[in-house]
C-alpha cells in the first residue's frame, strides 16, 4: 500500500481496525479523541462493534466483557481517562486477558492540559492498578511506529495473554505524517476463538473468567504464573532503536517525542565534532536495561531526556549499573523540549568531559 | 394375593443450570432461592448452553461456582459494562448479571442506569437485602431509615446519609427499558411470582425489547440479626412498604408467560 498524510490518531484507529480490531469501547477525552471518532464511523461501516462508554470506568469493563469472550478488542484515552481505567487493567491483568488500550498521554496531574507529556511512563509502565503485573508498554516516535506497534500490540496481547499498552503523547497522536496502513485483516471466526474464552458451555464444561483467588496459596500461584509470562516477555520482547552510537561517547536516551527531538539535537551536535548518539527504548516493558548496560560499558556520559520529571532516567540508571554517569534533562506540564536545549545540555557534557579529560 | 404397586415420580430435582458445588450462603440467605429460580428458567428455556453470566462483587461473588455455565466475575458495580461488552460482540447470547444492592445501586449506579438508558439487551437479576452482606453489615443505600447496621449503629440516619435509592423507580424512567419489576422471595407464593417475572425478564432479552431488571427483596438473617424465619417476615413489614412490589415498567411488545 502506498503511504499517504496521516493523523497519529486516525492512523492507530485504522491499523486496529486492520488488525482485527472487533470491537472498540471508549470515551471523548483531548488529544486522542479523533480515534473514537474514526472507530465510530468506520466500525458500524465494517459491521463491527463501536460504543462510547458512559466513562472511561465503563468502557475498560465493556473492554473486559468484550475480549473475555475472545475477539480483539481495544480502547484508547489520555491520561486522566487511564487513571480511571487502572481499576480495569488490573482485573484484567488479573483474568488473563488479552487486551490493547492506547494512552495519547498529556501534562498533568489532575486535570493539567491537553499538550503533550510524557508524565504517566510510572503509571503504565511500572504495572497500572493494584496488584503485582506489568503489561507490555510500547512507545512510538513516528506515525508509522504508531500504526506498526498497534498491530503489533494484538499479536503480543494475545501471545502472552496479557495487556499491551501504547504510550504515545499529544503530538504523536494529533501531528500528520506520511505513513503507510498494513492490509485489511478479516476478523476472527467464531469458531476460531480460544478455548479459554466465554462462548457458552455447549458440549463443554463451563469456562469461568475471574481474577479472584481467596486461597492466598492459589492467589499466589496465579502471581508466580503471571511473573514467568514477564521472565518470558522480558526474554524475548525487548526493542529498541540506536542511532550513531558506534564511536558515540555521549549517548543519550530518550522514548517517543522526546527521542525525536533528541535525534534532532544529536544530529547538529556531531556536525559540531561532538561524539553522540542515541539509544531510544521502543519497548518501556521490557526495557532494554542490557543495552543500555552495553551503551554504559562504551560512552563516558548518560543523557536521558524526558518529557517529565525524571521517570525512565531510574530505569536507565538500573541499568547503566554506575558504569556511566546519568545526568537528566526533562520538561513538565506539557511543555515539549526544543532541540537547541537537548543541545545545550549535550555541549555543557561535551565541555564537562573535555574538561576532565 | 393382590400387590400393592408403587410408584415412583420424581417432581424436584436439581436444574441442569446449577452445579453440584455446594452454596457459601449463611443458613436462611435466600440467595440460595434466587439462585434456583434463575437455574429453572434458564433450563426451562432451553438456553444454558448459549448464556453468559456476570457475577458482580458482595456475597455472591462466587455466584460462578454454582452456575453450570459460562461465567465471568465483574469488578464490584462494572457487570453492566463488562456484560454490555459481552452482548455487544456476542449479540445472540443470552446475557445476565447478578448484582447485589451495594454494587448495583451505589458503586455501579452509573453503569446500571446508562446500561438501561442504552437498552442494553441484558437481563439484570438485582438482589436487595438492604444491608452489604460481605463485609460484614454495613449501611447499603437500600438500608431502611433508622435500620441499625455496622456503620449506622444509631439507625440509619437520613439527615446524614440521605434516603434509600429505589431503583426500579429510577431505572424505570429511562426509555431503555423494557422490563422492570420488584418481586420479593419471603414467602412461597411471592417466590412463584419472582420465577415468572424472571422468565419474562429473558423473554424481554431474546424477543429482543431492551434491558430487562428483576428486583428481589431478599434476607440477611447473619446481619440483620435475626432468626431466617424472623428475616422472612421482616422483609414483609419493613422492606416491602419502602420497596412497593409489583411492575414499574413492561414493554408492550412483551408477550407475557
Amino acid at each position: 500500500m502506498a503511504k499517504e498524510l496521516l493523523k497519529g490518531n486516525v492512523a492507530f484507529a485504522e491499523a486496529a481496525i486492520r488488525a482485527g480490531c472487533e470491537a472498540y469501547f471508549g470515551y471523548p477525552i483531548t488529544p486522542q479523541t479523533e480515534a473514537l471518532e474514526h472507530m465510530s464511523k468506520r466500525m458500524p461501516e465494517l459491521g463491527r462493534v463501536f460504543l462510547q462508554a458512559e466513562s472511561e470506568v465503563a468502557a475498560i469493563n465493556m473492554v473486559y466483557g468484550a475480549a473475555c469472550t475472545g475477539v480483539r478488542v481495544m480502547t484508547s484515552s489520555s491520561s486522566p481517562g487511564i487513571s480511571l481505567m487502572m481499576e480495569g487493567i488490573s482485573y484484567i491483568a488479573g483474568s488473563e486477558i488479552p487486551v490493547v488500550i492506547i494512552n495519547v498521554m498529556r501534562g498533568g496531574p489532575g486535570l493539567g492540559n491537553i499538550a503533550p507529556s510524557q508524565g504517566d511512563y510510572n503509571q503504565m509502565v511500572k504495572g497500572g492498578g493494584h496488584g503485582d503485573f506489568q503489561p507490555i508498554v510500547l512507545a512510538p516516535a513516528t506515525i508509522q511506529e504508531f500504526i506498526d506497534l498497534t498491530v503489533e500490540a494484538f499479536d503480543l496481547a494475545e501471545k502472552y495473554r496479557t495487556i499491551v499498552a501504547l504510550l504515545a503523547d499529544g503530538s504523536i497522536g494529533q501531528m500528520m505524517e506520511p505513513a503507510e496502513l498494513p492490509p485489511m485483516r478479516p476478523v476472527r471466526k467464531f469458531k476460531d476463538r480460544p478455548s479459554w474464552a466465554l462462548t457458552g458451555a455447549k458440549g463443554r464444561d463451563p469456562n469461568i473468567i475471574s481474577s479472584i483467588y481467596i486461597d492466598p496459596v492459589e492467589e499466589e500461584k496465579l502471581n508466580l504464573k503471571l511473573m514467568k509470562i514477564k521472565e518470558e516477555i522480558i526474554a524475548n520482547e525487548v526493542r529498541y532503536r540506536d542511532l550513531m552510537l558506534e564511536d558515540a561517547e555521549i549517548a543519550v536516551v530518550a522514548f517517543g517525542t522526546a527521542g525525536r527531538i533528541a535525534q534532532s539535537a544529536i544530529k547538529t551536535a556531531r556536525e559540531e565534532g561532538i561524539k553522540v548518539g542515541l539509544l531510544r527504548p521502543i519497548s518501556l516493558f521490557p526495557f532494554p536495561y542490557e543495552r543500555v548496560k552495553q551503551v554504559a560499558d562504551q560512552v563516558k556520559a548518560i543523557l536521558v531526556v524526558e518529557m517529565n520529571g525524571g521517570q525512565m532516567v531510574e530505569d536507565v540508571r538500573l541499568g547503566a549499573e554506575g558504569r556511566a554517569p546519568v545526568t537528566f534533562y526533562g520538561r513538565m506540564g506539557g511543555v515539549v523540549p526544543m532541540p537547541d536545549e537537548v543541545l545545550e545540555e549535550i555541549q555543557k557534557l561535551h565541555a564537562k568531559l573535555k574538561g576532565g579529560s | 394375593m393382590e400387590k400393592t404397586k408403587m410408584v415412583e415420580s420424581q417432581i424436584y430435582t436439581k436444574p441442569e443450570s446449577l452445579t453440584e458445588i455446594g452454596t457459601h450462603y449463611c443458613p436462611g440467605c435466600t440467595h440460595g432461592i434466587a439462585h434456583r429460580l434463575i437455574a429453572e428458567v434458564i433450563d426451562e428455556m432451553g438456553v444454558r448452553e448459549n448464556t453468559i453470566g456476570i457475577a458482580p462483587v458482595g456475597c455472591s461473588v462466587f455466584a460462578y461456582n454454582y452456575f453450570n455455565m459460562d461465567f465471568a466475575e465483574a469488578a464490584h458495580g462494572r457487570a453492566p459494562a463488562m456484560a454490555t461488552g459481552i452482548k455487544r460482540v456476542n449479540p445472540d447470547k443470552i446475557v445476565f448479571t447478578y448484582q447485589g444492592d451495594g454494587d448495583l445501586a451505589s458503586i455501579g449506579a452509573a453503569e446500571i442506569l446508562h446500561a438501561a438508558g442504552r437498552g442494553e439487551h441484558i437481563t439484570v437479576i438485582f438482589i436487595n437485602n438492604a444491608i452489604y452482606g460481605m463485609t460484614g453489615g454495613q449501611m447499603a443505600p437500600t438500608t431502611l431509615p433508622g435500620q441499625r447496621t455496622t456503620s449506622s449503629p444509631m439507625g440509619r440516619d437520613i439527615e446524614l446519609h440521605g434516603f434509600p435509592m429505589k431503583m426500579c423507580e429510577i431505572l424505570s424512567q429511562t426509555d431503555g427499558a423494557a422490563y422492570i419489576v420488584r418481586r420479593s422471595l419471603h414467602d412461597v407464593a411471592n417466590i412463584r411470582k419472582a420465577k415468572k417475572a424472571l422468565r419474562n425478564a429473558f423473554e424481554a432479552q431474546q424477543q429482543g425489547l431492551g434491558f430487562s431488571m428483576v428486583e428481589l427483596l431478599s434476607s440477611c438473617p447473619t446481619n440483620w440479626g435475626i432468626t431466617p424465619e424472623d428475616a422472612l417476615k421482616w422483609i414483609e413489614s419493613h422492606m416491602v412498604p419502602m420497596y412497593p412490589l409489583g411492575d414499574y415498567k413492561v414493554h408492550s411488545a412483551l408477550s407475557v408467560k
